[in-house]
């Protein structure tokens, strides 16, 4: 596929690491926001061809990861209703809520429908006038356009059937939050390539300027992540903090200004509970008030929830970069993709899951028994 | 978590399941009910085999958990092999539901190692299904059986009130005469043995996703839905007991099944990601759609494991053969990391591939 | 967040109330809403994400990207001798540095 296999080049990919290495004199901690990224750096063994001192943490980019545990609750309790088609990425479908999945649900008899657009969702509006049809919205500022057009189209058509479930997160205000949190180690940010392709990066100096830290915009395929890397340990070792853009092809300072207009209108800030994190305020984004009849919390008021997060499950650490998933008493046992006890196990993309699927859940001594040919060991 | 669901040692209820002979002190925890994923092809569908299906059954020929049950029959060696096929849509690029089943059960049966003779159809049709669309799919069925070279013998015919079928589900049985001094098994796989893949991967899943209402794509993407025994038939002639295992990867991918045969055998693979053979039109469809060729299902390829020194020499069967131009050279079996796949990525680095869950479902992220 | 991959705008229609383009992902084709990037014509890339286009691709942005990609490490290469450096890091069982250079695990 054109400006995507050119990007996954191995032989570049190996001069590039070892371009790294020769630049990199101290160890350094980094932390790639956006969750796709974490999927692409674990899924391709981007990590193991950094020098042992450069420490790749994984945020909380993982917009089902963080979608509060009361939401997804929420959603299962509409989801459940008869008279409802429950439309949702595929991604959501096997997150645990305090007793079941939407998967569960859809076996108990939800209409529970993958899409892969909202778009689709709204069709379906269309086309079922006598049945509601709900969103499951969630993400950062990259679907938010997608989110948003959903609703503002069913708005124009006068679609009375159709409503949103809307848990949005944004990007800065995270970072901000793990930079402030104490204890923190993270040194520079890899930011979000297709966040930044909607909203550009003007938000960014402000923060690398009062937290003096490097922030790079970066992609996705193997070549940009290592490249997005490169110039952030060229900008530690020589004390560096500015916003890069390493990512050019797709993303400019502004971002795409039709998008944010569309956002403006349809969407405004709150405050917002991460799971695993807490509330960071200011953090998301809610329906307008010109748009909250189309907000499906509003709609079907969802009472008598009773939230309870697994008290072995470590998710939050994990999703701040306090803990690596290996590092978790669960990991591996009680947790496991097939019996997943939170957010970061089940989402493809959670760092949980991306070391257990990729084979970091095997530890130092059975590795020394297994011989040659296998690494996964974590770094350090 | 973990504890053992007794029965009463009274008569239980019908409804209840009496849970005390299952081999397996885990529950079948967290889905009390069936969903999806355990029609899937992987991890959930495995868990009911042998959480369930085997307790309940128990005996040697369904234990080896073979693509095809091996039966002796008097001194007859039979193969026998059952597959239902509950598709959606019914027709899709490059088949229907009618091909699948007469191959699914015809290439179960050669992948063991038997010449498939003689099928059994049953039909169940929901209430309303029009004739045409039956006419049209047993039109299929009466096509693919002759390329197969088999009979269908005997059959049956339900009917389910509207609303309860989804227009229509078909269940096939074969058997089929094993070959004397052939034994290929899930459990034969070597160390040094290698992984062989008769062509590109990920056709069928990708076809039917194709058409599947929320993420329809145009694509010139049709389903490899194919008769294998034509093929195994010669790759067995020419190398005979130098196959140790054979299986067609349907449900589940190329992933899921190396997995179970690497459970099976207890030994490790080794998979270079460089050398699998995908249909740019079928990536890109991945791409599109957050999914890894390596989980979508195949309809008409096979995994041959095979001893080194005839590596070359079934290559060269398949290439020569229609259905195998593709085919390549994708691994080897080790003694290393037993039970575990692991490929060598584009990157250079090697990353375990595990056996799926469920489904694999699109993803965004 | 944000799988979106790049492709090749076919066609532009209006359906409905949407400007839609037919886009041509490496042999796939899907229908993509248009309507946040005003400026893609037929012809153009963009990169999509859930059935939307968010970026025209700068092309000559990616290919000059490219060039100094290709570039990189170029003098390492000269110095060990460019096959051979190939063929190492190529065959190399993974470890913490490409070239083997560094102490193994």
């Amino acid at each position: 596929m054109k400006y995507l296999t050119e990007f996954r080049n191995g032989e570049i990919a190996q001069r590039m690491a070892r371009e790294i290495h020769q630049i990199a004199t101290r160890p350094w901690k980094i932390m790639e926001v956006c969750g796709g990224q974490t999927h692409s750096i674990i899924r391709n063994g981007i990590d193991q061809m950094l020098p042992a001192g450069i420490e790749m943490i994984h945020g909380p980019g993982c917009p089902v990861c963080v979608t509060p545990l009361e939401l997804i609750d929420k959603a299962l309790a509409i989801a459940a209703q008869p008279g409802v088609i429950f439309c949702s990425f595929g991604d959501m479908l096997r997150v645990p809520g305090t007793d079941a999945d939407l998967f569960q649900v859809k076996g108990a008899g939800g209409d529970v429908r993958v899409v892969y657009s909202p778009l689709d969702a709204v069709e379906l509006a269309a086309k079922n006038p006598d049945k509601q049809v709900v969103f499951f919205g969630v993400g950062f500022e990259t679907t938010a356009p997608a989110n948003a057009m959903s609703v503002h189209l069913a708005k124009r058509r006068g679609l009375k059937n159709f409503s949103l479930l809307v848990s949005h997160v944004l990007v800065p205000p995270a970072i901000a939050a793990i930079l402030d949190s104490p204890g923190n180690k993270v040194q520079a940010f890899l930011l979000a390539g297709h966040v930044c392709s909607v909203m550009g990066y003007w938000e960014y100096p402000p923060l690398a300027a009062k937290y003096k830290v490097p922030l790079v915009v970066t992609g996705f395929e193997p070549l940009d992540l290592l490249d997005g890397i490169r110039r952030t340990v060229m900008q530690l070792e020589a004390g560096k903090h500015e916003v890069e853009n390493a990512y050019e092809r797709v993303v400019n300072f502004d971002g795409n200004q039709a998008a944010q207009k569309l956002l403006a209108e349809v969407f405004e800030v709150t405050d917002r509970a991460w799971r695993g994190i807490g509330v960071i305020p200011k953090s998301g984004w809610r329906l307008s008030a010109a748009y909250r009849d189309f907000d499906a919390e509003e709609r079907f008021h969802i009472t008598g929830i009773h939230t309870e997060e697994s008290p072995l499950c470590h998710s939050g650490d994990v999703l701040r970069g306090a803990m690596k998933p290996s590092e978790c008493g669960a990991f591996g046992k009680e947790c496991t993709p097939r019996h997943p006890l939170g957010a970061t196990m089940v989402s493809s993309e959670g760092a949980c899951a991306a070391y257990y699927n990729y084979g970091r859940f095997i530890s130092a001594e059975e590795l020394a028994g297994a011989g040659s040919g296998l690494t996964g060991v974590t770094h350090g | 978590m973990g504890e053992n669901v007794k029965a009463s040692t009274q008569e239980s209820s019908s409804s209840v399941p009496d849970f005390s002979n299952w081999s397996c002190p885990l529950p079948l925890a967290g889905y009390p009910t069936i969903v999806m994923g355990h029609g899937g092809g992987g991890k959930l569908g495995n868990e009911l085999v042998e959480h369930l299906f085997l307790p309940a059954f128990r005996n040697p020929e369904l234990e080896n958990l073979g693509d095809a049950a091996v039966l002796d029959m008097g001194g007859a060696r039979l193969a026998m092999s059952t597959d239902s096929f509950v598709v959606q849509p019914l027709f899709f690029p490059g088949g229907s539901i009618g091909e699948l089943a007469v191959y699914g059960t015809v290439n179960d049966l050669a992948v063991s190692g038997a010449e498939p003779r003689f099928l059994s159809a049953s039909f169940i049709l929901e209430e309303g299904f029009p004739l045409a669309q039956l006419a049209a799919i047993v039109d299929d069925m009466a096509k693919a059986a002759a390329i197969a070279g088999v009979k269908i013998v005997t059959g049956d015919t339900k009917v389910v009130e509207r609303g309860h079928g989804d227009g229509c589900y078909i269940n096939t049985a074969g058997v089929g005469a094993l070959r004397p001094g052939i034994q290929v098994g899930p459990h034969r796989a070597q160390a040094g043995d290698a992984i062989l893949v008769s062509g590109m991967i990920g056709d069928h899943g990708m076809a039917i996703m194709s058409v599947r209402e929320g993420l329809e794509f145009e694509s010139q993407i049709r389903s490899d839905c194919a008769a294998l025994n034509g093929l195994i038939a010669e790759v067995l002639a020419a190398a005979g007991t130098a196959v140790h295992t054979m299986r067609d990867p349907t449900r589940g991918g190329l992933a899921s099944t190396l997995n179970e045969i690497a459970q099976s055998s207890g030994v490790g693979m080794e998979i270079d990601e460089t050398s699998l053979p995908v249909r740019p039109e079928v990536q890109s469809a991945c791409e599109l759609l957050g999914l890894d060729p390596v989980y979508v299902a195949n309809e008409g390829k096979v995994v041959f494991f095979v001893a080194p020194e005839a590596a070359q020499q079934v290559l060269s069967v398949l290439r020569a053969h229609p259905l195998g131009r593709d085919a390549a050279r994708i691994g080897h079996v080790t003694a290393e990391h037993k039970r575990m796949l692991v490929a060598r990525t584009a990157m250079g680095a090697n990353r375990v591939i595990p056996t799926q869950i469920g489904e694999q479902l699109p993803r965004i992220c | 967040m944000c799988l979106a991959i790049p492709g090749k705008v076919e066609e532009i229609l209006t359906e409905g109330d949407i400007r839609v383009g037919r886009v041509n992902f490496g042999g796939v084709i899907k229908r993509v809403c248009l309507d946040y990037v005003p400026e893609v014509e037929v012809g153009d890339y963009t990169i999509v994400h859930v059935g939307f286009a968010l970026s025209k691709i700068d092309e000559e942005s990616a290919q000059k990207t490219l060039a100094v990609f290709r570039e990189m490490g170029m003098l390492d290469e000269e110095l060990a001798g460019e096959e051979e450096a190939f063929a190492r890091a190529a065959a190399a069982p993974q470890s913490a540095c490409p070239d083997g250079s560094c102490a193994g695990k």
